[in-house]
């Protein structure tokens, strides 16, 4: 589903990503994991055709996006669904009109948003609140909503960065049940995250990225970390949650 | 595609009454520059007609007769004047028909040639000349002739008239280039504040694959019907402000002088065309400058 092949990206002297070559395939749930910096969202931006890699080859979907116009952005993006941490709902529309808003953009009929939106809202456990406004639901509710917003349309691909960075435990729990329910269904999930608990509890495959480099690539736990200083409140905070 | 073309225009308008404030002030600075533009026009049109009307008489040179002359008199000065090089024809108008005419000219104001006791007007013979440079050679000749009393010929107003519509024409160029200008920022800085409000939104809309034009179009449209309301509103205001220009004027100082004004339904259509084309292009630039380098983020 998503193929790096030797791919670097450099932004001016500093390195975003050296030589990285991934197979993620379809119906895969993978946990990109790193410290900050470390080039997860030069990966993420790379998919999404934000930015362009300097070598190597990209493929989504089994398309070489490295190659792509930017007429056909839109179409790559329509492949991929995105979830963010910080939920990114338009404030002035209902819970529905979210969720419909993506349909919207791709140019469904009202019909099809009709039968589709109630369907996906029912998916994600909020179908009871589709009339509310995202100031009205609590952060694990908006975040559901930044779900079935994503997957609305059907994408091969979830991303999603940092999803339960705003949760709390069990509200990240409920998230990943989410997650792993729609990776079920056949959709290949690939989450950046700095949640070790999640990781280690899920037991997915987990590429670690450092310094620009994949530096492991295996199923199970976060894994060792040589550099993790576990004197520093910082970095124990950004790993628990 | 008539549901993403309503879809557009839903947002178009949505977005307009969401930024009410901002459109109104946009339309009413682009009507004014329309207005002022407006009035270069009517005056370039109205002077320009007039040019070409003394221009279709170049040729003809009215010469006056003297009043104590007879029928022969009159006669010999024909002959002179067609013995001349380059006239090509010499018709006759008596002072009755002079009358006529003039009073087909003054229109409704005729009745105030009734009051005459004399026909003050003299004969006249209308001289057709070959070209313009025969029409110097003719009118300088004619007055040599005995029995003429005067000559009119039009050629130094038709000069003079011709480089004030040449000033007016450049005027005109120099200050709607300026207008173009100023509209296309005074709509871009419009438009620029409405896709800042809508950042977070386009954001959202690039991520779920929506295609540039599909973001683009509402914005384009918020500019032309910028553009559209203000060619409106001016267009209207001009033809007020015309019309009773034309009413107040025309019907008796303007005709008395043999001048006619150009009507004001042909005007202001070809001026509402003009302020519409004008305004969806100035909408339409606008709009694209502002939101093409928001687009390539």
């Amino acid at each position: 589903m998503i193929i790096f092949d030797n791919v670097s990206k450099k932004y001016g002297g500093n390195i975003g990503l050296t030589r990285a070559s991934v197979h993620i395939k379809k119906g895969d749930f993978v946990f990109l994991v790193g410290p900050s910096g470390a080039g997860k969202t030069t990966f993420i931006r790379l998919i999404l055709k934000e930015i362009d890699a300097d070598s190597g080859s990209i493929t989504v979907a089994g398309k070489d996006i490295t190659r792509l116009s930017r007429r056909e952005i839109p179409e790559l993006r329509q492949k991929i669904g995105m979830v963010f941490q910080d939920f990114r709902l338009l404030d002035k529309k209902t819970v529905f009109e979210n969720v419909a808003f993506a349909m919207e953009v791709v140019h469904k009929s009202r019909k099809q948003i009709k039968q589709r939106v109630p369907h996906v809202l029912e998916l994600v456990g909020i179908a009871d609140k589709a009339d509310r406004y995202p100031h009205e639901l609590s952060a694990g509710e908006q975040q559901r909503v930044g779900i079935a917003r994503a997957i609305v349309n059907q994408p091969r691909v979830l991303i999603a960065d940092e999803p339960t960075g705003n949760l709390d435990p069990k509200t990240a729990m409920e998230i990943m049940n989410i997650l792993e329910k729609i990776n079920v269904r056949g959709t290949t999930i690939l989450m950046v995250t700095h949640a070790k608990d999640i990781v280690d509890r899920m037991n997915k495959r987990v590429v670690t990225i450092e310094g620009g480099r994949i530096v492991r690539d295996e199923q199970g736990s976060y894994g060792f970390m040589d550099d993790f200083d576990y004197d520093s409140d910082e970095e124990v905070d950004r790993y628990v949650f | 595609m008539f549901s993403r073309a309503g879809y557009a225009l839903k947002q178009t308008f949505s977005q307009i009454w969401r930024n009410k404030s901002m459109y109104l002030v946009s339309v009413l600075a682009i009507t004014a520059m329309m207005l002022i533009l407006g009035i270069f026009f009517i005056s370039f049109v109205n002077v320009d007609m007039f040019t070409t009307t003394l221009n279709k008489d170049y040729n003809v040179i009215q010469v006056y007769l003297d009043e104590n002359n007879d029928g022969a008199e009159d006669k010999a000065v024909e002959e002179a004047i067609l013995a001349l090089d380059g006239v090509d024809k010499a018709i006759y108008e008596s002072k009755a028909d002079a009358l006529v005419k003039l009073k087909q000219r003054w229109g409704d104001n005729a009745y105030l040639l009734d009051n005459l006791q004399d026909n003050p007007l003299p004969n006249s013979y209308l001289v057709y000349v070959e070209d313009k440079d025969a029409a110097d050679y003719v009118a300088e000749a004619v007055t040599e002739i005995p029995g003429v009393d005067d000559v009119t010929y039009y050629r130094d107003t038709i000069e003079k008239l011709s480089k004030i519509t040449r000033f007016v024409e450049t005027a005109s160029m120099i200050a709607m280039i300026f207008l173009i200008v100023v509209s296309v920022i005074i709509v871009a800085n419009t438009i620029k504040l409405t896709v800042h409000n809508r950042a977070q939104e386009i954001g959202i809309m690039k991520y779920l694959g929506a295609t540039d034009w599909f973001v683009r179009a509402p914005f384009i449209l918020g500019g032309i019907v910028i553009g559209l309301v203000s060619s409106l509103i001016s267009t209207g205001a001009i033809y007020v402000i015309y019309s009773k220009i034309i009413g107040l004027i025309q019907a008796d100082v303007i005709r008395m002088l043999s001048v006619e004004l150009v009507p004001a339904d042909y005007l202001v259509f070809n001026l509402l065309i003009m302020c519409a084309a004008l305004g969806v292009g100035i909408g339409t630039c606008g709009s694209i400058i502002s939101i093409r380098r928001f687009l390539a983020k």
